[in-house]
């Protein structure tokens, strides 16, 4: 039997390869850069915890729930952010996370700095859930995610996103409604990662502000840059290294943030398409590792 | 009445008056030249009519319906196609996904139906057919990125050409290229004005713009009486002022075209 503590770091990764995933969408496959992320996450998180304690709503619903309302609120914050573009769009989106995050903080509606408690693993046959069965439901729902990406990369919602990524101006004048798909890509990235907040919520039966806080969104981020922006299996990949770092030593769960600050830089400076994307130093390293020296590319 | 109206149409950017009162019909078939000196708005006008940016004032109506108040993407789905002074290929996409991408409102019209795979056999066949017209065969899987400039501007022309246009803004199709490259885009630009086809053509190449056009616009620079004060700019902008009136190139367009 697995342990506890490899149990609870195994859920927090698939977490974090949900939200690496869901922020994907939006920065990957539509490329409007997000630094506001963890918000989502955050009203994700919040609204399963209050549905679950205030209202009395089982697992079941409030996680679902959660998705939605990140969603309405992702398509209402992305109307604004169509105005603006790149850099400007990054600070727009880092303010929606400060604002998000005080909103928590202070409302004493959500419980203030204290945050919200009690809540639980879902229940199911009449009892609760385990740790690991919880882990195999998150990891089946994060499947049918990938499965519904996959379909969405060969539909031609995957090709509209790509031609608005590479040039707004040239895809508008092709005939791409660019305000619709933007919304669409907003509104299945903020919903993914409520799902994500619901099912961290009811993981960790306590949720603070500070957990959705801007630094949040950099570790998302980090992950999405680190594995390859654009790439299905990037981010994935990005979640699981940068989620086990942390557990592998204990410094550097100290100086997180500034490692993955570090990282997001060097990526950025010598493999900007990520450790999975395009012109990656990968399958160079490992052609020479099997061929030798003398390999032929 | 007339594939293309503009009347009177007016853009200011700030105090600058980038464009100012122009006016012109285009006709199906007909391959309409646009010169002028650098900044005398000859972009903004393509700018305006593909929906970039609204005009300031002024009406244009296509094929009798007003575009003024159009967004880009219904503008072009009305049968407005344009390429771009610089070119703007979809780079890291390959030639045929670029020129897929304008079939998307024709095929994949609701969202619903957006979620059903792109690369479809028969799609793929008028793919192909705009390709090689567009002499990019032997290159469908290159990315534009890729590409020299002569064929980006053929695939600019290819993509535009799949939304059906009724009506094609060329802009500069000839600048930066060598002879036999021009000479090719022109024998493209010929095949299509043979289809009924509306084009306007900006073009610095005179020699281009006289084999090819029998009709055209020519732009000045607005008068600088005709600068505006904006509540934002207490004085009137300037704009850069055009020193490079080639000798040769002024004296031909005095003679032959000025009005």
């Amino acid at each position: 039997m697995i342990s506890g503590y490899l149990i609870t770091i195994l859920i927090t990764i698939v977490i974090y390869a949900m939200l690496a995933h869901s922020l994907n969408i939006i920065t990957g496959h539509a490329g409007q850069i997000s630094l506001g992320h963890a918000s989502f996450f955050g009203i994700g998180a919040y609204t399963s915890a209050m549905l679950y304690t205030e209202a009395g709503f089982p697992f079941w619903i409030s996680v679902p729930m959660a998705a939605v309302a990140a969603g309405i609120v992702g398509a209402l914050l992305g109307i604004p952010c169509l105005r603006v573009r790149d850099d400007f769009l990054a600070i727009t989106t880092m303010g929606i996370n400060f604002v998000v995050e005080a909103i928590f903080l202070y409302l004493p509606f959500f419980g203030g700095a204290m945050g919200i408690g009690g809540i639980n693993l879902p229940g199911w046959f009449g009892r609760e859930m385990t740790k690991p069965e919880y882990f195999i439901l998150i990891l089946v729902v994060f499947g049918l995610l990938l499965l519904l990406d996959r379909r969405m990369g060969r539909s031609w919602i995957g090709l509209a996103w790509a031609s608005i990524r590479e040039d707004e101006l040239a895809a508008g004048a092709m005939g791409v409604d660019v305000v619709r798909f933007k919304v669409l890509a907003f509104i299945l990235g903020s919903a993914i990662a409520g799902l994500a907040g619901g099912f961290y919520a009811h993981f960790l039966t306590f949720i603070m502000p500070q957990n959705f806080g801007f630094g949040q969104s950099i570790v998302i981020l980090s992950m999405v840059v680190f594995g390859g922006i654009g790439s299905r299996w990037g981010p994935i990949v990005g979640a699981i290294i940068l989620g086990v770092l942390p557990e592998v030593s204990r410094p550097i769960m100290e100086y997180r943030i500034l490692i993955y600050g570090i990282l997001l830089l060097g990526m950025m400076r010598f493999q900007p398409g990520g450790l999975l994307g395009p012109e990656s130093i990968l399958p160079r390293i490992l052609r020479r590792s099997v061929y030798g020296l003398r390999g032929q590319g | 009445m007339s594939l293309l109206e503009v009347r009177a149409l007016s853009k200011e950017f700030g105090g600058l008056r980038a464009l100012d009162g122009v006016s012109f019909a285009a006709q199906e078939g007909e391959i309409l030249g646009i010169i002028g000196p650098n900044g005398a708005g000859k972009t903004t006008l393509f700018n305006l009519i593909s929906g970039v940016y609204p005009p300031s004032n002024g009406e244009m109506s296509f094929q009798g319906e007003s575009i003024l108040r159009m967004k880009p993407h219904q503008i072009s789905r009305l049968g407005i196609g344009r390429t771009f002074q610089i070119v703007r290929p979809f780079q890291n996409l390959d030639v045929e996904t670029n020129v897929l991408v304008a079939f998307g409102h024709r095929y994949y019209p609701s969202l619903w139906k957006s979620s059903a795979p792109f690369r479809q056999p028969g799609i793929l066949r008028e793919v192909q057919a705009l390709i090689e017209r567009a002499g990019l065969r032997s290159y469908t899987k290159h990315l534009a990125k890729n590409l020299p400039l002569g064929f980006k501007k053929r695939l600019e022309i290819a993509r535009a050409l799949a939304l059906r246009p009724r009506l094609l803004l060329l802009d500069e199709p000839s600048a930066g290229l060598r002879f036999e490259e021009s000479a090719q885009l022109m024998e493209l630009i010929r095949q299509v004005l043979g289809e009924g086809i509306g084009v306007l053509l900006i073009e610095h190449n005179m020699q281009v713009v006289m084999d090819l056009c029998k009709r055209i616009v020519v732009l000045r620079r607005a008068l600088p009486g005709k600068f505006v004060q904006t509540p934002w700019s207490s004085r009137p902008i300037w704009g850069r002022r055009h020193k490079c009136w080639k000798p040769g190139r002024s004296r031909f367009l005095t003679a032959s075209f000025w009005p």
